[in-house]
């Protein structure tokens, strides 16, 4: 598990690449919240297109970065969600704790 | 000894096994990719969708995954995966651990259920097996261990 980041202005943009599991997470929350920590984002985007798998791990990730968001103040989107993520995140009601943006697929 | 079943289609009447395999590594998180490759070859033998894969991949990781996070929180203990199918397209894993148990299964596999206190966990893992698969199983034994059944049946088994 890997991640890409790119900061516009008051904007944060994480995009994370390969399985995003129990193993995928362990070490990406830390470095999430470091991140975060630092750059104190106003709006913090999770970009999930380059995910190919993710379980319930991959759903506390989102939701621990959800806490540290709030706790910092800044507001959480996901963005893209692969279809692997899409499935679970809608099976557990994410939509309804965070949004979720889509461009519209052609 | 507590045990719960989730079903969503009655249970049929297995036919004959035609394959099975039988896996034992340590609790070990870099496992979890492990298992599903495992299960995913296995299963690729009958043809499954994408889709059938991806449901089989996603519901052996959460018991492989919860078996490294709650069987063994503090140590390295055992992992038993086995799976079978049958000439009708069904296919049945096992997870099997010897850690510490489950007191009241039903109770465990309630959706947002978690005795995980670090806020990392969303308490969905035996509801996603659940939905992924037709069939959950779970037994265990406090003190003993907890065995996980995930039984589904493929579309293009005849
Ligand atoms: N193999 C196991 N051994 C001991 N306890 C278990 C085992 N599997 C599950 N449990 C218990 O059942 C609870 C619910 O499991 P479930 O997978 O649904 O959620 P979780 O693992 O806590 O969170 P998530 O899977 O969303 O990360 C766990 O919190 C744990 O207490
Ligand atoms: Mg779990």
């Amino acid at each position: 598990m890997h991640y890409t980041c790119q900061t516009e202005g008051q904007r944060l943009t994480v995009t994370l690449y390969g399985e995003l599991d129990h193993h995928g997470a362990v070490s990406l929350r830390s470095e999430l919240d470091r991140l975060i920590e630092r750059e104190r984002p106003r709006f913090f985007a999770l970009c999930l297109s380059e995910v190919s798998f993710c379980d319930s791990s991959g759903l506390g990730l989102v939701m621990g970065r959800l806490k540290k968001c709030a706790s910092v103040g800044a507001s959480m989107v996901i963005r893209e969600p692969s279809v692997a993520v899409e499935k679970i995140l809608l099976l557990a009601g994410m939509d309804k704790l965070i949004k979720i943006e889509r461009t519209e697929r052609v | 000894m507590s045990s719960a079943v989730i079903e969503k289609k009655q249970k049929r009447k297995t036919d004959r096994e035609l394959n099975s395999f039988k896996a034992v590594f340590p609790s070990r998180s870099a496992n979890e990719g492990f298992a599903r490759m495992l299960t995913a070859s296995f299963v690729s033998q009958l043809d499954p969708t994408v889709s059938e894969l991806a449901d089989i991949k996603t519901a052996v990781s959460e018991a492989v995954t919860n078996c490294i996070v709650h069987a063994y929180p503090d140590s390295v203990g055992e992992i038993t995966l086995s799976g079978k199918y049958y000439g009708d397209g069904q296919v049945v894993i096992t997870v099997k651990d010897k850690g510490k148990g489950i007191e009241n299964v039903k109770e465990a596999m309630q959706p947002l259920y978690t005795t995980d206190s670090g806020g990392e966990r969303s308490g969905m893992g035996f509801t996603v097996m659940g939905a992924f698969c037709d069939r959950l199983r779970v037994s265990s034994r406090l003190g003993a261990g907890t065995s996980v059944t995930l039984t589904k049946k493929l579309s293009r088994g005849e």
